[in-house]
Parts: C-alpha cells; structure tokens; sequence
C-alpha cells in the first residue's frame, strides 16, 4: 500500500513540475495546487498507512493504534492549500485581467506606468 | 499558564478580523491597528524581563502536555525579536497614515498589516514544527495580498512570481517536516531536539536538515534571492518597508532556532555549508548594490547583504557570534525599514526611481537628508550607531575561530554597503538641486516623523547596548545550550 501511494505521489509530483514550467498563468495555478496535494499524501504516507485500530481510548483493539497526527497535520496543510489556492487563482485573473494575457512571456519587460 | 504568550499573536489576529467590519471609518482602522502595536510593544517588554526573572516561559494550547499538544514557548531570542517588529510596525503604520492613500485603506490594507504582524510573531513564539509552518503561511498569505494591492500590471506581475516561488518552498517545508516526523516521529521543537541527540544526527537527519536549510533560505534570501529585488520594489513604501524589515527576518531566526536547536551535532557538514551559502550571499548582494542605478534594487540588494552577515555568526557558531548576530538582526530590522522608508519618500518627492536624475535633495530637504547619512553610517557600522556592536561581535566570534574567509567577505561587504549608499548620498542629496522653492513636494510631517522615530531607533539601540547585554547574552545563552529549552519545555 506504502508503495502504492508513494508512486502515486511521484507522479503528481512530475505532473505539477510539468505544470510548473509550462508558460501558461493557469497551468502554473493548477500545477502549485497538485503539488501541494502530492505533499499531502506524502505526510499521510510518513506516517504509515492503516496499520492498526482507531485512535479512541476505550475500545476494545488488540494490538497497535493508528498513528492519529498525520492525519491532523495533513487537515490544516489542505486548508492551507485551499486558501493559497483560491488566492493565486483571484491573482491569476487579476492578472489576466490587467495585462490581457495570460502567457508568462508576454509579461516580460512591463515596466512601471 | 501564561495566557500573555499567545497576546502578540492573538490580538494582531482579533484586531484584523475587527477591521474588515470597520471599512468606511478609515481613522478607526487607523489608531486600532496603532494601539494593536503599542499593545503589542507593552506585552513583550513586560515578557522579557519576566523571561529574565523566571526564565523561558510557555503556553500549552488546551493543557495538552508539551510533546503530545501544541505550544508556544517565548524565550529571550523571540521575546527579543517580538519587540522590535512591534516597533518598526507600529512606526511603519505611521509613515502609512499619510502615504498609502484612501484606495489601500479601504481594500483592507491595515487588516493585512495585522494579519501579517500575527503570522511573523506566531513564528519567532511557536514550539511546533508544523504550527511555525501555519503562522509562516499565515504570514506569506497577507503579504501576497499586500503585494498584489494597488493593482498595477507591474505589482501583479512580481506577486504572481512571489506567490508561486514561495508556495513551492513551502512544499519544501511539508516535504521536510514530513521525512522528520517519519524518521523520529515527533515535531515539538524540544521533543525533537532530544530525539536527534540521542540517535545522534544520522546521516538521512542531516539530509533532512539540509532540506530544512533549502527551505529557509529560500525564504530568508540566503543566496536563493533571485526573487527578492522584484517583489520588494513594486509595493507600496510603507508596505516594502514591513517587508524589508520583517519577512527575511522571520526566515534568519528560524534558520538560527532548527541549526542550534535540532541539528547541530554535524556542524563540519551543515553550518560549513551555511557559511559557504553566507559566503555566496555576500558576494552577490555587493554586486547586485553597486549594479544598479534604480534606487529600490540599491535598497533590496542591501537585505541580501545582510542576510548573509547575519548567517555568518550562525556558520561561525560562537557565542559572541551568536550575540552578535542577534544584536544585528534588531538593527537590521530597524535600519532596513529606515531605509526603504528614506528610498521611498525620495521616489515621491522627485518622481524619478533611478539616482542619476535625482540632485541635491539635501537643499530642499535638509532633515531628511541627514538622517540618510545617519542610516548609512549605521549600516556601515560607525561606532556611536547600532551596526557597530553587531559586526564587532560577529567579528570577534570570526577571529576566534579561525573562519578568516568569512570575516574578510563580512567586512568588505560592508565596504560595498557604505559604497553602494554614498552613491546614493552624493548623487542624489549632494550636488546642485534640480528642484526649485516653487517646484518643491513639501515634506509632510507623516513622512518625516517616522523616520525620525526610527533614526532615533538606531542611536538609540547603538548606545543602549550595554543594558540591552543582559538579554541579548541571555538569548545566545540559550541558543547555545538547547538543555535549557528542553528543560524549559519538557521537564518542568
């Protein structure tokens, strides 16, 4: 299962750096926004996968718990990313908006007006 | 519990949501997000010499037990740090008052301000790994905001690079807090520390931490600065001047807190590596300030020079290097935001950015002229002023072991620093003035005021030294023995 995932994250990993460095405004948006999902799953996964009962004290398990803080930690970075995420896109139309393009080469030499 | 640790978070936090309902009534903005600051002054010298008193306090959110909860721990070092950004805030707001304009006061500049504020005193307090990942997202979130604001193609443009640049170190940073948590399972910052001394750093911990080291340079401009000039010469003066001032900063004192706290077992592999990168910085921040005649990218290069002295007395790891560098993280902190307050009022006042078409300013403007020479003999570190005691610190940390390399780049960067600034000075204040009495900008109280205040700040902090000593030692002291914050923190 570990390395399932760890091949999944890989290959978001190349798909956001493709993204990256692409020229497009939106394709740089879409390519930050899926590298910080491959992030997510790669906490999710350092902590190991489903290997043991729910964390709750009181019920009854044998043997090992699920280890609870991954899970905690990838919560706030997704609602982090969320936010990050819906800022560049307001920046991205904004600047769409303002430079009437979206191709990052075309957006060279702006000076101040 | 000392509810007072979460205040200079807290209220910056609060006082930002209240501003977003008080848009129209620009002057309450105004003198709540002042007294938010002078609030925020009041707390953090009542906690420093508290600190003094009963040594390193901490809050545990919740009453969790510190390596289970998440806490916030304030000793000397971000107590130290805490107060001089509530300073160069609080002065900052007031050069804002008369400059930013009705258009930013009404996008909810001031709320970003606090927002900002919130997230840079959440990272010098947290005890967390993942929490100082939060605040430094709460942080980055309100300056791409205050970037983007006034909506110029230009100001867009460098927001844009400056958002994508820092989300991408930001992944660095999960990455990295990822592998740590995997490899010794916990991310309290005392917690930690114990952990790697026992297994004694392996090598996958210092790989973990050179990840660590890629991460916070990337975001204190330590060599990885490329996207600095650009992103801090398109905002609003008030706005570069916070900047300037904080967000490198907040960068230099996580990399200072992760290499003493969690990994200094391997200092011939990391910190020679941090004083080769300081090295580098050096070099390339001297260059960059004598290359260009644009006065903004003059004043940015300057950040990037003294980021790399700082991290000097972090590769040297001596306590009076480490002294040193504390002591020249607070003048930084003031002058920087000095200076591009200075840079930016001269933008106004003669409507031209490069300094070959600026002359005289000194005639029209006899104050403000002599507070720049002020600002440049400070940054060059003349004696009665605040760099003095910083470079000698860090120099003397230098000589004393024997890194002769860097001492000699630290102090001929800081030949390029006064180069690069008298430039400015005889280009622009002295000479024959293209300004005539009538043509004249008249200089606004609000302008000149601040910067008063903040060239004050730095004679001030040159002459306070020997009573600043005691906290200052007390904040090398405690970086230099990590046994102390970890009793502080888990054996209490």
């Amino acid at each position: 299962m570990e390395t399932l995932i760890t091949i999944l994250t890989g290959v978001l990993v190349s798909v956001a750096t493709y993204l990256i460095l692409s020229r497009s405004l939106i394709r740089v948006v879409l390519g930050t926004a899926i590298l910080s999902h491959a992030a997510h799953l790669l906490i999710m996964t350092m902590g190991g996968l489903k290997t043991g009962g729910v964390p709750i004290q009181g019920e009854e398990i044998d043997g090992s718990f699920v280890d609870a803080l991954p899970q905690a930690l990838i919560l706030t970075s997704i609602v982090i990313s969320f936010a990050v995420t819906a800022m560049s896109l307001v920046l991205a139309y904004r600047t769409y908006q303002a430079t009437g393009t979206d191709k990052l080469n075309e957006m060279r030499g702006i000076k101040h007006e | 519990m000392n509810n007072l640790i979460v205040m200079p978070m807290a209220i910056p936090v609060l006082a930002g949501i209240l501003l977003i309902f008080l848009r129209p009534y620009v002057k309450a903005q105004r003198w709540i997000s002042f007294l938010v600051m002078i609030a925020n002054i009041g707390i953090s010298v009542y906690l420093l010499s508290w600190i003094q008193a009963d040594g390193i306090q901490r809050l545990d959110f919740g009453d969790w037990q510190p390596p289970f909860g998440i806490l916030f721990v304030a000793d000397s070092f971000s107590v130290i740090l805490v107060l001089t950004t509530s300073i160069v805030t609080a002065i900052c707001l007031l050069y804002a008052f008369s400059s930013v304009g009705k258009s930013y006061e009404n996008m909810f500049f001031y709320s970003f301000v606090n927002f900002l504020v919130a997230g840079v005193n959440g990272s010098f307090l947290t005890g967390d790994l993942f929490n100082l990942y939060v605040c430094f997202e709460v942080m980055l979130l309100a300056s791409y905001v205050l970037i983007a604001l006034g909506g110029r193609k230009v100001q867009l443009r460098e927001s844009m690079k400056y958002l994508v640049i820092n989300i991408l170190s930001s992944w660095f940073f999960l990455v990295a807090i990822a592998y740590l948590y995997g490899t010794v399972g916990t991310l309290n910052m005392a917690h930690l520390s114990e952990r790697i001394a026992e297994s004694g750093q392996t090598p996958l911990l210092t790989v973990i931490s050179i990840v660590f080291l890629t991460v916070f340079a990337l975001k204190s401009g330590l060599l990885l600065y490329f996207w600095l000039p650009g992103s801090y010469s398109v905002p609003a003066t008030a706005v570069s001047a916070l900047f300037g001032a904080l967000l490198t900063k907040v960068g230099i004192y996580v990399m200072i807190r992760t290499f003493t706290l969690l990994f200094y077992h391997e200092q011939q592999i990391t910190h020679l590596l941090i004083g080769i990168l300081a090295g580098l910085t050096l070099i390339g921040g001297s260059i960059g300030a004598i290359a260009y005649k644009d006065i903004r990218k003059i004043v940015a290069y300057n950040v990037i020079i003294a980021v790399g002295f700082i991290l000097v007395g972090l590769a040297v790891a001596t306590p009076e290097a480490l002294e040193g560098s504390i002591y020249y993280l607070m003048h930084d902190m003031i002058v920087k935001a000095l200076l591009f307050l200075l840079a930016g009022t001269m933008i106004v006042v003669t409507g031209e950015t490069r300094i070959d078409n600026m002359s005289g300013l000194i005639r029209n403007y006899p104050l403000f002229g002599w507070i720049f020479f002020i600002v440049m003999l400070s940054l060059a570190g003349v004696p009665p002023l605040s760099g003095f005691i910083g470079k000698v610190l860090v120099g003397q940390g230098a000589v004393n072991s024997g890194s002769y390399i860097l001492l000699a780049l630290a102090f001929i960067s800081s030949i390029f620093v006064l180069y690069s600034l008298l430039r400015v000075f005889l280009n622009c204040f002295w000479g024959e003035t293209i300004i005539s009495e009538e043509d004249e900008t008249p200089m606004k109280r609000g302008w000149i005021i601040p910067c008063v205040l903040l060239a004050a700040g730095t004679v001030l902090l040159g002459l306070a030294a020997e009573p600043l000593a005691i906290y200052v030692q007390d904040a090398a002291n405690t970086l230099m023995n990590p046994q102390i914050y970890i009793d502080a923190v888990l054996n209490d």
